[in-house]
């Protein structure tokens, strides 16, 4: 990704780079993993410079802007999703009449919160849904890993004519928009009398995101130590004996951080589910059924709330368990449209 | 849980698991019929194609062609019957309302790509001297991981409008009217709309720029800073003279990104207003055209447009590359 050795900044060179990266230079960890203090965080000398001849109190002073600002920050982009999450737990009638942050008027009184949201939402097929996008995302996560991974080991470590070429339409391929292909395909499936079915988004969803894996996996695997691969291949160990045993193991970094990218790419879509899926509630995923309520019952505000609570229930646990997986994906999908 | 319920989960745990081993499925089988059809000298001829092979399939069957038929259908009528020519092109190119979704679109370029950068940067200056860095990144990390749906709906309630003499429940109208003003209705007055649709799109990447930047920030080597605080360099001279610079590579990176990414935005405005009140951008209008107006030619037409626009990116990728493969 880099032009050049001149700059040494660059992160995505370190971050799509191979696994002999430093982990200690990995710049977002869990924060349980890597309190703020961490060893390998160079001394930085503080702004204020001449910090020893300060006390405690000068220097808290001299860093309360920097603080002020930080703290506004975070609590500015936090408060959308807090009142939407207070929001999910009001009766819809108080919903309507008062803003969310009037529960705190008297914030003892439990009385008005209520789980009857979540309840009518489920009923007006949210469960459903949720279910439809676990069976739309965990397919559309896994097809392309092993797809990708297979044709990441081949470019990377097998000898065929056209594999320096089929890499290069792939880089181009990554930010090709995919609304180039909504068109023919719909009619493509129309004829086959696939659509609305799980099938047709499963292989979509798996095109589309076989670039970036076919990128990320192929740079991975191919700075993997050729001398264990070799070796491996003059015990006898058949090419696919090599890929169980030494490279899907190896790559696992790789592959969870395209999988956790993937996954949350495909359970955050709506176009290609609005496209292929068409009107067909039965297959309909949460992003669908959420914006049917947008559309249709734009003022049933208690269903807003707490379906689009419900839509952002896996999201959000995914982010926060593989945080660091999910920004090494993202790093490498830089290149990605 | 009536039973209804458990063939429902039934079925879906079905679903997942064909879709999912069904595809590993296929890569043993075709590699034990391979090893057993073909001698050795020749298995390692045939190996690749079928390790490529399906990754090479899907990638030809729905991006390669796809996109080549679209191209091609962009010359043809609604219904792709007769032979337009240009006409489409013409039509996106000189309509007024389609010239007024390509100067939203550059307005969301300028405007999410510039704030969400310079914000992002700042944000990853300042957080580099905080304890709390790593709690203070996942909160403005965070909706990174929510959908542009969901996103929607969130700020549905911050632009909510309620009459003067109502109680209002959007928290921005409640602030208006705290001050004395009128209640403003965000999403239809055409002069703001767009502006506040386009803050959606910002609140939603600042904390992607955020991290990429915060790790090329701190990438920035700690005696260069010491030597410029040594000469008396002041803080904001640093960062415009000495950060800025030393990190350009991936400002350039985060930049084509979030560009890229505007440039199809979709979700959000399809439905925050379905592209009404003057606030459509190309990606939507294109579905508009599909489903409402039932108007391939133009459909596809649009969406040359926007391959157009991304191509100098791809250019760049290619370019990017084949210089690290010389590297190498």
């Amino acid at each position: 990704m880099n032009t050049g050795n001149s700059q040494p900044v660059d992160p995505t060179v370190r971050k799509t780079g191979g696994p002999q990266k430093d982990p200690q230079k990995d710049p977002q960890k869990d924060p349980q993993k890597d309190p703020p203090k961490a060893p390998s965080k160079e001394p930085r000398p503080s702004y204020v410079g001449k910090r020893k001849e300060q006390s405690n109190f000068d220097r808290l002073m001299a860093k309360a802007p920097v603080h002020f600002a930080v703290i506004a920050i975070a609590v500015l982009w936090t408060l959308p999703t807090f009142g939407l999450f207070i929001s999910s737990f009001r009766p819809p009638d108080a919903l309507v009449t008062s803003g969310w942050w009037t529960v705190f008027l008297n914030p003892l009184e439990f009385t008005q919160f209520t789980l009857g949201n979540y309840q009518e939402v489920l009923a007006a097929g949210m469960g459903q849904a949720f279910l439809n996008s676990l069976v739309i995302s965990v397919p559309a996560t896994v097809i392309p890993i092993a797809i990708a991974t297979f044709a990441a080991y081949a470019l990377a470590w097998m000898d065929f004519p056209g594999r320096q070429a089929i890499f290069i339409v792939t880089v181009g391929l990554l930010v090709v928009p995919l609304q180039m292909t909504l068109i023919p395909i719909l009619r493509a499936y129309n004829v086959l009398g696939i659509s609305s079915t799980f099938l047709a988004v499963w292989l979509a969803h798996a095109a589309y995101g076989l670039p970036l894996g076919v990128y990320l996996l192929r740079n991975y695997i191919g700075s993997l130590p050729r001398d264990l691969i070799e070796a491996a291949a003059v015990d006898g160990a058949s090419y696919l004996n090599v890929f169980t045993r030494i490279i899907v193991p190896l790559s696992m970094p790789a592959i969870a951080s395209f999988a956790v990218f993937q996954f949350l790419w495909v359970w955050n879509d709506l176009l290609v589910a609005l496209v292929y899926l068409g009107g067909n509630q039965d297959v309909a995923p949460v992003t669908l059924v959420l914006r049917n309520i947008v559309g249709d019952r734009g003022q049933d505000w208690f269903l807003l709330t707490s379906g689009a609570f419900i839509s952002m229930l896996v999201p959000m646990a995914v982010f926060f368990a593989l945080q660091r997986y999910f920004v090494r994906g993202l790093l490498a999908g830089s290149v990605k449209g | 849980m009536d039973s209804n319920n458990v063939s429902l989960i039934f079925k879906a745990l079905l679903a997942i698991f064909l879709g999912s081993f069904g595809v590993i499925g296929v890569f043993y089988a075709l590699n034990i019929l391979v090893e057993k059809a073909f001698p050795e000298r020749a298995r390692i001829k045939v190996l690749p194609w079928i390790y490529v092979g399906p990754a090479l399939l899907l990638l030809t069957v729905y991006l390669i062609i796809p996109t080549l038929r679209t191209v091609y259908l962009s010359l043809f009528g609604p219904s792709s019957n007769e032979f337009v020519g240009l006409k489409n092109y013409i039509f996106v190119l000189t309509a007024p309302d389609t010239l007024t979704t390509f100067r939203n679109n550059l307005l969301w370029l300028v405007l999410v790509t510039g704030i969400s950068v310079f914000l992002g940067l700042i944000i990853a200056v300042l957080i580099d001297r905080v304890k709390y860095e790593q709690v203070a990144k996942s909160l403005i990390f965070l909706p990174m991981a929510i959908s542009f749906v969901g996103a929607s709906v969130i700020w549905r309630f911050i632009y909510a409008y309620r009459p003067a003499d109502a109680e209002q429940i959007g928290v921005l109208n409640a602030i208006a009217t705290g001050l004395g003003f009128e209640p403003i209705g965000w999403l239809v007055n055409p002069a703001i709309n767009n502006f506040a649709l386009i803050a959606i799109m910002i609140w939603l990447q600042t904390g992607f720029c955020m991290v990429l930047l915060s790790s090329a920030v701190k990438g920035v080597p700690a005696d260069v800073l010491e030597a410029a605080r040594v000469d008396g360099a002041s803080e904001v001279q640093i960062f415009w003279r000495i950060i800025i610079p030393m990190i350009m590579p991936t400002i350039l990176v985060v930049s084509t990104t979030v560009i890229v990414l505007v440039l199809k935005v979709f979700d959000i405005v399809f439905v925050m207003t379905g592209g009404n009140l003057g606030t459509d951008v190309i990606a939507s209008r294109m579905i508009r055209e599909m489903f409402n107006f039932r108007n391939y030619g133009r459909g596809s037409a649009i969406a040359v447009i926007l391959l157009i626009a991304v191509i100098p990116v791809m250019v760049a990728n290619i370019r990017r590359f084949r210089q690290q493969e010389l590297n190498r």
